[in-house]
């Protein structure tokens, strides 16, 4: 997936349960459906947590990934 | 996602009956989450739940001198909860919320503004309210209006899932 095609990057990075999903949930309400939003957390639990959001909202997780104690994903608005 | 999920969504009844900080950081929590997960939320609130309801700046209300003592017991207000437990005159709160900070943990306030930005209906209980002495103006903004017990079994019942915190 090409960087460009991310619309918005949000950074929680540092940030505890639930503000990861709760600034994720911030971020997506302002993009259209389709378009995609990377979310950096360093929060263990958010592995777990971001597959049961987007489970729950529909949004779909198309991209995850995790280096440095850092963890990545990639989500298109549904 | 199915097509039920997208149609139906899920529903969570939470019951606030308790003041103190962790149970009304819980509740907050709970209520935040679900609703950033697109879930119906719906929190009644009752007794010492109410002590997170009361603006943070009213000082004192209450009708008569016995409602007034329990405002001067337990200062209202979300950002004026003791702990449970090792309150210690409020050295307890100060090192949970320095905790918080250092911890990028969000206080109580700040996930209650996120519950009523994301949609969570915050019902009264009418009972209460009378028995504390409070009126609207004592509590804070955007609040649905007060109801019963028989509103908050219906909204139980119909929960998919229901706390009592």
């Amino acid at each position: 997936m090409a960087t460009q095609d991310i619309k918005l990057k949000v950074d929680a990075s540092g940030l505890s349960c639930p503000l990861p999903i709760l600034k994720a949930t911030q971020g997506i309400k302002t993009l259209q459906s389709g378009e995609l939003m990377e979310v950096v957390a360093t929060d263990p639990g958010s592995v777990k947590d971001f597959a049961a959001w987007a489970s729950s909202t529909g949004n779909a997780l198309v991209e995850q990934d995790s280096a440095n104690g850092k963890f990545r994903f990639v989500v298109r608005r549904k | 996602m199915t097509a039920e999920a997208a149609s139906k969504p899920k529903k969570i009844c939470i019951i606030a009956y308790s003041g103190e900080l962790e149970p009304t950081w819980a509740s907050m929590i709970i209520a935040s989450t679900a609703a950033a997960m697109d879930m119906e939320v719906s929190i009644f609130v009752t007794f010492w739940g109410f002590h997170a309801l009361v603006k943070d700046r009213r000082r004192l209300p209450g009708q008569n001198w016995m409602q007034k003592m329990l405002s001067v017991m337990q200062r209202p207000g979300i950002s004026h909860r003791k702990l449970s437990k090792m309150n210690f005159m409020g050295m307890g709160p100060w090192m949970m919320f320095q905790l918080a900070k250092k911890y990028n943990v969000s206080k109580p306030k700040d996930l209650l503004d996120m519950c009523q930005e994301l949609g969570v209906k915050i019902y009264p209980c009418q009972m209460t309210m009378d028995l504390f002495g409070l009126k609207k103006e004592d509590l804070i903004d955007g609040l649905e209006d007060p109801v019963g017990a028989a509103t908050m079994l219906q909204l139980a019942t119909e929960a998919d899932s229901t706390f009592f915190i």
